[in-house]
């Protein structure tokens, strides 16, 4: 009898085109997603060097990264240098190539890693690479999907493959209910807080159990958003019924017979029991609750209620220099309580936490409520999309009767595109990186749910949201 | 492809782990120009941490002093090249003149773009990156590393060899300076056969919004 597969293995099995080494294979890749930053750098190359675009069919394009997000913006407007230059390039060329794209104006414009599974490009079973480390997020839809360099973006341009060494595979399990407040963003900070920045190295990441089962699709976007925080490959939440409601009916999802013949397919991917993985975590869910970072890198979290940690007390020398640096950056005192320092800025948005179900718990939280003096507070919606709907239901307004800005949608804030919002403030963010200078010059990011995110930007201090919940 | 079958110079140590991406080469660096020279990519580098104010040095970062600042291999500390996915993260290293990193391990797509860009990632124990770099440090950098792709092996100022292993596709890649894509196009006919059986399997992925 053979052995029991994992959905990893059998996902990798069916994409292998050749062997090439005995350790790594080149794979199929079945969506390239391509945004303005990747195909303003590698198409005029492209395009000179006479190359061929393999499989445009398999080919999306669309404007996120080096756009303006103000209202009001004009389709190339950038706050990077050389931004405008660079979306205009992207423009042309796949223009000139005729590949699908969601340029700014379009009803699917957005970033890339929310546009994907909201408009069905990507689908259980698949294999998805673009231009940007989060990527991995569409995992959560049960893809296998990851982010590439300049050179591998132009190889499956040119070949719709690229070689790839075979990943271990890890599983992740978080068994037990969530309480109120906790999210999926908890959670994934959660398990980087024990396993540490570095855990994933290496390792296709699968998930399991209760709490993730009873994720919504767009929980699981985030969560998976944020494998890489982990160092992941990628991580992936295998397909179940409520992937299979979320998919169907979307624009580019298989329909009628097609869509039948699809999820028969899918459910033949499940992991079979018994089946072996090279590393196994366990994480109690209902133990857990909401999570800020203290530091520069996702692994320096903790819970709500907990503290700044002290140096002294770190385990070795080499984490002690680390939380030195980090705190000595970040501008906390060893021992502080995280819930109460006070923030300049609160941002909502980006791959990992600018879908509507985020908004949704942002505005319960803001409704009735003002952002503090002194606190400038932004909201840029995932996608045009998300933007659309979340005016549909009066977010839009809930936002910004307490004082926050809406904005187009597209990654700016998230890193530092140039405008320089947040320089040298603190920032209570549901972005996915706290690292230094990521938001900004000198800009001080503490990473955390939405509910966090809105309820501190009403007390003006990182707040626990239970309380405002209602 | 820029090909390296061998590199002996200065071996500077930052042994810190989770060195990320937006510190090798911050965003506002990778706007700043549509220039692809090792000038402009080089002078990104670290922008940060070596910069007080734009293009001001800081006399206390490591890359600003000799004989650091000609050193050619980087001993890194863990997950050495975390977070964003940037290709100029190497091409900022290689630009400023590195060929060569060693540390205990990468995060992924940091590892792969460096073999396109010039660079090799050479994974050693912890313990060996240190070794290497308090031989380095007492010999105040005038003891030099080779780190050697074509026999798989780092040589430490003490004369020690310590071997290791790259991926074979990348290395080979590396070696001969030969172009993926054009080497990947060798196999159009395997990819094709490839696609029409899995067309007939998987429909749906070649034919978006398929409806039948």
């Amino acid at each position: 009898m053979a052995a029991a597969r994992t959905y990893f293995d059998k996902v990798w099995a069916d994409h292998v085109v050749a062997d090439l080494d005995g350790q790594s294979q080149l794979i199929h890749i079945d969506r390239l997603v391509l945004h303005d930053w990747t195909a303003g750098w590698i198409m005029p190359g492209f395009a000179k060097a006479g190359r061929k675009v393999a499989n445009p069919d398999l080919v999306f394009t669309l404007v996120d990264h080096l756009i303006d997000t103000r209202p009001g913006r004009t389709r190339s407007q950038s706050n990077a240098a050389t931004g405008t230059e660079i979306i205009e390039t992207a423009r042309k060329h796949i223009t000139d190539y005729g590949l699908r794209f969601f340029d700014i104006g379009d009803r699917r414009q957005g970033i890339a890693h929310v546009v994907a599974p909201e408009a069905g490009i990507i689908l259980p079973g698949m294999t998805l690479v673009c231009g940007d480390s989060h990527t991995c997020g569409n995992g959560g839809v049960g893809a296998l999907a990851w982010g590439i360099g300049n050179s591998e973006a132009e190889h499956v341009l040119a070949t719709q493959t690229l070689p790839q060494s075979r990943p271990r595979t890890m599983r992740v399990t978080f068994d037990g209910g969530l309480g109120k407040g906790v999210y999926a963003k908890d959670m994934i900070l959660a398990l980087i807080g024990k396993e540490g920045a570095n855990g994933g190295i290496g390792y296709a990441m699968e998930l399991a159990g209760s709490a993730i089962r009873s994720l919504p699709v767009e929980g699981r976007l985030t969560f998976c958003s944020m494998a890489i925080e982990f160092s992941a490959r990628t991580g992936f939440v295998p397909p179940d019924d409520t992937t299979f409601e979320y998919l169907a009916g979307r624009e580019f999802a298989p329909k009628g017979a097609a869509w039948d013949a699809a999820v028969r397919y899918w459910r033949g991917l499940l992991s079979e029991d018994g089946a072996h993985y090279d590393k196994e975590v366990h994480i109690d869910a209902s133990a857990l609750r909401p999570h800020v970072t203290w530091g520069t890198s996702p692994e320096h979290v903790l819970g709500i209620e907990g503290r700044v940690p002290d140096p002294a007390a770190a385990p070795n020398a080499e984490v002690r220099r680390q939380h030195e640096k980090a705190l000595s950056y970040i501008r906390l005192t060893p021992g502080e309580p995280i819930a109460g320092v006070p923030v300049e800025a609160a941002f909502i948005g980006s791959c990992t936490n600018g879908r509507l179900s985020d908004l949704r718990v942002a505005a319960g939280i803001l409704k009735g409520r003002k952002v503090a003096e002194g606190v400038q507070a932004v909201c840029i919606p995932g996608s045009a999309s998300v933007k659309r709907e979340a005016e549909a239901e009066g977010l839009d307004k809930i936002f910004k009767a307490a004082g926050f800005e809406w904005h187009e949608s597209g990654c700016g804030l998230c890193a530092d595109m140039g405008n320089k919002r947040f320089a040298d403030q603190r920032v209570i963010s549901t972005s996915n990186r706290n690292f230094e200078g990521r938001q900004g010059p000198q800009t001080r990011t503490h990473l955390a749910s939405p509910a966090t995110v809105a309820a501190s930007a009403v007390t003006g201090r990182i707040t626990d949201p239970r309380p405002m919940l209602g | 492809m820029e090909s390296l079958k061998s590199v002996t110079g200065v071996a500077v140590a930052m042994l810190r782990d989770n060195i990320d991406t937006d510190q090798i080469i911050p965003v506002p660096e990778m706007t700043r120009s549509t220039e692809e020279t090792h000038e402009r990519w080089g002078a990104g580098l670290f922008a940060y941490w070596r910069y007080i104010k734009d293009r001001e040095p800081n006399p206390d970062f490591i890359l600003n002093k000799e004989p650091w600042n000609r050193a050619t291999i980087l001993l890194g500390g863990a997950n050495f090249g975390c977070g964003s996915s940037r290709e100029p993260a190497p091409k900022a290293l290689r630009g400023f003149g590195f060929r060569a990193i060693v540390a205990p391990s990468y995060s992924g797509i940091f590892f792969n773009n460096c073999f396109r860009n010039g660079i090799v990632p050479v994974e050693l124990p912890m313990a060996t990156v240190e070794l290497i770099a308090s031989q380095v440090e007492a010999s105040g950098g005038a003891g030099l590393v080779t780190v050697d792709l074509e026999k798989q092996e780092v040589k430490a100022p003490g004369g020690e060899a310590f071997p290791f292993k790259t991926p074979p596709a990348l290395r080979a890649m590396l070696l001969s300076g030969l172009d993926e894509i054009d080497q990947t196009l060798l196999r159009k006919a395997e990819i094709t056969d490839f696609q029409s059986k899995d067309r007939s399997k998987r429909p749906w992925v070649y034919a978006p919004g398929l409806e039948s």
